[in-house]
């Protein structure tokens, strides 16, 4: 299988492209700033895709204006965790939205070493998948 | 980090566009403003200047340094435009002065002055005051601090009566550590954002003796003065005006009479204390009209304040029977 042969992790937006650089960093956030969008940063060391809710660092940001603060808090969390995960995630407070409507990885492990898949027979001819992240098989903190 | 070792189509060619962003000056702009006038015509900031000029009254000493800075920060976009000069001058202030001197308003002024001039790039104003900034128990202080600067960032900070952050009775106070997370983004993200710390001038005179680094960073300080009867008046009218009010016959010289006495009492806050006695004239016009139930009122009737209005007031108690 060829779609991703460096085993990176491709989770949300723009995580096929090679990692954004800050100043684009920084020009998503002022995007969503602009349509109102609350920016959070998260962080995890398990990659595995049905993880969907990582660790706030922090409260989600109301009320900014600039894409200044935002950045702020992304390098205070790069420095806490420099080989975690961390996504930026944009919340939509809009009433009927409320939802999460951006989000994408902005910080990763020096290596990646991807994922083993299990198969395992079940009656008949049936097979279950099973997804293991190599890295999650040591304790949390200690992964990358 | 690992970058992938495939290439994406089309990834290579659009990276120039977001060079702009990048914080590397370059040496000189090219096309860049090269006359101060160049400069006026572009960032629209004599508009606001003149706004300033027209719509405060007195004041004469702030505005001055206001266009003096305004000078300052046009010349140093020309010599930046030269590449004679790379980094962003500090431009924090202190505005010292009485309460209801206008010090809040002119903040609010400056900050959209700064941001024609490109010097913050959004332009709004977080007004603070110690209890924003400064949390309950320990390990409360910093994230509090973050929160607002965070807010501010791209703006204005204008933190009202700056001198209760430090409290010198009190050993382990937490303003001390608000005040040291302000300090290093003051020194490290002057492109972020501009810090005013506004209050008394004498409590902001022993403030900056006790905190030689806060002071240190202040580029420039400004003296707002108590206004004169006189402007207290014609800020009254104006006041008035804005909410299609006027004085009628006598009350004029009433209001005057009531200034010269509230000037002397205690708690006299400049244009807030004028502020204040319109609204509670307001009241009694409003009270005055509403004890006259079948009475057609014109508009003559609904805009005059007449002196009963005000004598009215308890600064007058003295001399009423
Ligand atoms: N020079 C002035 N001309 C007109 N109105 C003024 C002037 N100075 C202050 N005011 C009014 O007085 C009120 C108090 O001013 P403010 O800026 O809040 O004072 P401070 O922040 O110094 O206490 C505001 O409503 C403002 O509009
Ligand atoms: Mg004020």
């Amino acid at each position: 299988m060829m779609t991703n042969p460096t085993g990176r992790l491709t989770q949300g937006q723009f995580s096929f492209l090679p990692d954004l650089t800050d100043a684009e960093i920084n020009l998503q956030i002022e995007y969503g700033l602009r349509r109102g969008y609350a920016w959070s940063v998260e962080y995890t060391d398990d990659p595995h895709p049905r993880n969907t809710f990582w660790e706030m660092f922090g409260m989600p940001m109301f009320d900014l204006r600039d894409a200044a603060g935002v950045m702020l808090e992304l390098r205070n969390c790069r420095q806490t965790f420099p080989h975690h995960y961390i996504r930026l995630v944009a919340f939509d407070s809009t009433r009927g939205i409320e939802s999460i409507t951006m989000s994408f990885i902005v910080n990763r492990p020096p290596s990646e070493p991807g994922f083993g898949l299990q198969r395992q027979e079940g009656p008949g001819r049936t097979l279950r998948y099973t997804l293991t992240p190599y890295a999650t098989t040591r304790p949390e903190g200690e992964r990358y | 980090m690992g970058a992938p070792d495939y290439s994406i189509p089309g990834s290579v060619a659009p990276r120039p566009a977001f060079e702009a962003v990048s914080d590397a000056a370059p040496l000189s702009v090219a096309g860049a403003a090269r006359t101060v006038a160049a400069v006026l015509a572009e960032s629209q900031v004599e508009a606001v200047l003149d706004e300033l000029e027209r719509d405060l009254v007195g004041l004469a000493p702030v505005k001055q340094r206001i266009r003096d800075i305004a000078a300052l920060l046009v010349i140093d976009k020309l010599r930046m435009n030269l590449g004679l000069q790379a980094e962003t001058p500090s431009l924090h202030m202190s505005f010292t002065g009485n309460p209801g001197t206008g010090k809040t308003t002119v903040a609010l002024r400056m900050a959209e002055i700064l941001h024609r001039l490109g010097y913050v790039r959004k332009g709004h104003l977080v007004a603070v005051t110690r209890d924003d900034l400064v949390g309950q128990y320990i390990g409360h202080t910093a994230p509090k601090t973050r929160e607002v600067l965070k807010k501010a960032m791209g703006g204005v900070l204008f933190i009202d009566e700056a001198y209760y952050l430090y409290r010198p009775e009190n050993e382990r106070d937490y303003g001390q550590e608000a005040i040291e997370i302000l300090l290093q983004v003051m020194e490290n993200q002057r492109d972020d954002l501009v810090v005013i710390l506004a209050g008394y001038k004498d409590r902001m005179d022993t403030f900056f003796k006790s905190n030689p680094g806060l002071s240190s960073r202040i580029a420039h300080h400004l003296d707002f003065p108590d206004y004169t009867v006189d402007e207290l008046q014609q800020i009254a009218r104006r006041m008035l005006a804005q909410r299609h009010y006027h004085f009628g016959a006598g009350a004029d010289a009433v209001f005057r009479d009531y200034l010269e006495r509230r000037i002397r009492q205690p708690h006299f806050a400049n244009a807030r204390s004028v502020r204040n006695a319109l609204d509670r004239a307001r009241l009694r016009q409003a009270s005055r009209l509403f004890a006259e139930r079948e009475r057609e009122l014109g508009q003559d009737d609904l805009t005059t304040l007449l002196p009963v209005d005000l004598l009215a007031s308890r600064v007058f108690a003295d001399t009423q029977p």
